[in-house]
């Protein structure tokens, strides 16, 4: 045993002299600090103008409103006296953000398994770029190529469907009409929020620690077993995320949605039926034509998608922390 | 993601012009298949092109509305700006609404709308034009074509009573017994009728309500707004998406303004009016409906009354008068003369006859002398 000589022990460093006690002084740190605080104070008050801007403009609508403004299947806000309601653009939005979901979250899954899990390393790049690339599509060639190209297409589809479920009433068509009805919209919405469902998913699974993986496979599990047992439960909550982050974009779609959809203001749950409407559809298509008071109108349908998106992102956040495990891309 | 809202707000403006602009693209490909078009006098130095005079107009018009006129423009702006190669002329094709609602914001330099004013939009008018307000010049004419598309059925005949039931959602069927009895001889296969219309505020909708309703009193007791009033049916953005529909999808109907019937080749429905033969849409038979159109606003406003009750032979019912809304006093000192120039160039013989061959109709010549003279005064 070597005697140790106190010379190896380097001497303490000086004590820093810091006025708060918490900051080190240096000026860097202070800028850092002071420009991330800033950002997130930044944030929050941009989201209170929004929030205030909206409502302001909402209660100078909704006051002057002949109409129950929850109930009401009318828009004429340029009418004398103005009549209008959001009840076909609540159910409208709701219905066309779950067929989407519905349609996308499972296969988005899916693929984020493929492309973790049983794709050749080699494949499995190019195959994940892919599916990215389809977030950069716009959504205006999105709602061009669904008007032009998914509609006629869908025709089949809907007498299919209208022939052998109509008892489920959803796909019982009573009106006749090209596929410009809510299921094509949510099938167009599905499309449009796949890469980002996928690539949330895709990254949670590659998380999932290599032990628990291994030790499932140590016990004789086979690929799927492994999958089953370790990297769904792991990943839940992310793909949870992910689909919420998926469904924020489901309910805010605007042209897309605008394109493809023949809109009417009727509430109905026939889904191959022509009609209904979304709040950004509707406010795309009657901003251009109305007037200040319209304009009003239609800002208060988007307080009411602001809050529904607000209790929808929310909902996403208690989901996700009370799973603590979880840690990560829960963004 | 949240912050994405913010920027929704400023897309859905962008939106709603890319929306149109969109479906205005895919639906016309290119439809320059008016004759007139190619042999329209271009900067000759005849006395025809003195017609487009240019005076000192210079720098960008902007003007937007009516989606009626824009095949009507497109030819327009084509032989303005030849003539005029300083000004750069840009018509917005989007609704009559839209374009008035353009205009009191002061946003464009006249719009082009089929519906004169309505009272309040004048008042608001008032605001942009200072110390004037917005008068109707009616600029040209039209038949509204009642486009359809059924398999196998090349010459259809309907009358006002069962165009309305077919817009209200009473008739669903091609075979329906008041079609076959308006077509003897014809085979209607047994299909669901499509009826699409407009689904934003639009004059040709109101036209076709003021038709309606003078016609068919007992079948459509609609207020003619530019809104659609009637139940069902389907509904499609401008002209150009309403008869992108009516071309795609086998037995449609739909309305819109003659010219896109020829780019698209789409079957137009004869009107049996109770004349001694049904009669077909072309501009001709327009020109006979819209001579005896009377002047119903006052002063420079020229706001016209169309009788859409003409028995007389040839003469098609269903017209609409597209108008240019611009300020008799108080325009913008930097477009007054441009848009002087060129609604100058529209009312003139040669912006008139350019449009014949496009499925127009022109102005009755004693309309359009004053048309002239309210031109001529703009300050």
């Amino acid at each position: 045993m070597a005697s140790t000589t106190p010379i190896d022990v380097p001497p303490p460093a000086p004590p820093v002299k810091s006025p708060s006690g918490t900051s080190t002084g240096r000026a860097g740190d202070k800028i850092f600090s002071g420009l991330s605080k800033g950002s997130g104070i930044l944030l929050l008050v941009v989201m209170a103008a929004i929030a205030g801007f909206l409502t302001y403009r909402a209660v100078l609508a909704i006051s002057k409103d002949e109409g129950n403004f929850f109930t009401t299947f009318e828009w004429t806000p340029s009418a004398n006296p103005p009549v209008f309601g959001i009840a076909v653009l609540l159910v409208g939005t709701i219905v066309s953000s779950i067929i989407a979901m519905v349609i996308a979250v499972p296969i988005a899954v899916g693929i984020a398994l493929f492309i973790s899990h049983y794709a050749p390393r080699k494949l499995a790049a190019p195959l994940a770029y892919l599916v990215d690339l389809l977030a950069a599509v716009p959504s205006i060639i999105y709602g061009i190529w669904g008007a032009l190209f998914l509609v006629p297409y869908l025709d089949g589809l809907n007498l299919w469907l209208d022939h052998y479920f109509a008892w489920t009433y959803l796909f019982d068509q009573t009106q006749p009409g090209v596929a410009r009805n809510m299921l094509t919209v949510g099938i167009l919405l599905a499309i449009m929020i796949l890469p980002i469902v996928t690539s949330v998913s895709r990254e949670v699974f590659l998380q999932v620690p290599r032990m628990n993986e291994e030790a499932a496979l140590a016990l004789g599990a086979t690929r799927w077993e492994v999958i089953r047992l370790s990297v769904l439960p792991f990943g839940r909550s992310g793909v949870i995320s992910a689909s919420m982050l998926g469904l924020g974009r489901a309910l805010g779609e605007t042209i897309a949605v605008a394109t493809v959809l023949s809109p009417n203001f009727l509430v109905s749950l026939h889904l191959l039926d022509p009609g209904g409407g979304t709040f950004a559809q509707n406010i795309v298509a009657k901003f251009g034509e109305a007037n200040e008071f319209g304009r009003d109108a239609l800002i208060a349908s988007g307080l009411v998608l602001f809050i529904l998106t607000l209790l929808v992102n929310g909902a996403a956040r208690l989901i996700i922390a009370r799973r603590k495990e979880y840690s990560g891309a829960n963004a | 993601m949240k912050l994405l809202r913010k920027n929704g707000l400023r897309a859905t403006a962008l939106g709603a012009l890319a929306v149109s602009g969109a479906l205005v693209l895919t639906a016309c490909g290119s439809d320059d298949n008016s004759g007139s078009a190619s042999s329209s006098p271009s900067a000759k130095t005849t006395a025809a092109a003195s017609n487009a005079a240019c005076g000192d107009a210079k720098g960008q018009l902007l003007a937007s509305g009516s989606s009626a006129q824009k095949n009507a423009m497109d030819l327009w702006v084509k032989g303005f700006m030849a003539a005029c190669p300083d000004v750069q002329l840009n018509y917005q094709s989007s609704s009559s609404g839209e374009g008035i609602v353009a205009f009191n914001q002061g946003t464009v330099g006249f719009a082009g709308s089929d519906s004169p004013l309505k009272p309040e939009e004048v008042t608001d008018s008032k605001k942009i034009c200072a110390g004037g307000q917005g008068i109707n010049l009616p600029m040209v004419g039209g038949p509204i074509a009642i486009g359809y598309h059924l398999e196998g059925v090349d010459s259809l005949v309907l009358d006002a009573p069962t165009l309305a039931k077919i817009f209200n959602s009473k008739i669903k069927n091609w075979d329906d017994a008041a079609i076959k009895a308006l077509n003897p001889g014809v085979k209607l296969p047994n299909k669901p009728i499509q009826a699409f219309h407009r689904s934003e505020d639009s004059g040709t909708t109101q036209n076709l309500g003021k038709y309606l309703g003078a016609t068919a009193k007992a079948d459509w007791k609609y207020e003619a707004e530019k809104t659609w009033p009637a139940p069902g049916g389907q509904a499609a953005s401008g002209s150009a998406g309403v008869a992108a529909q009516v071309k795609q999808v086998d037995g449609s109907i739909g309305y819109f303004e003659l010219s896109y019937a020829t780019a698209q080749s789409i079957s137009t429905v004869k009107i049996d009016t109770g004349a001694s033969a049904p009669v077909e849409a072309t501009s001709e038979n327009a020109s006979k409906a819209i001579a005896a159109a009377k002047i119903a606003g006052t002063g420079n406003d020229l706001a016209l009354s169309l009788d859409y009750t003409t028995k007389a032979d040839g003469a098609y019912p269903i017209v609409l008068v597209t108008y240019e809304i611009a300020c008799d006093k108080g325009n913008k000192a930097a477009t007054l003369p441009a848009v002087k120039a060129f609604l100058n160039y529209t009312a003139s013989d040669e912006g008139q006859k350019v449009l014949s061959g496009a499925g127009y109709a022109p102005i009755p010549t004693e309309i359009n002398t004053k048309v002239r003279a309210a031109i001529a005064s703009l300050s």
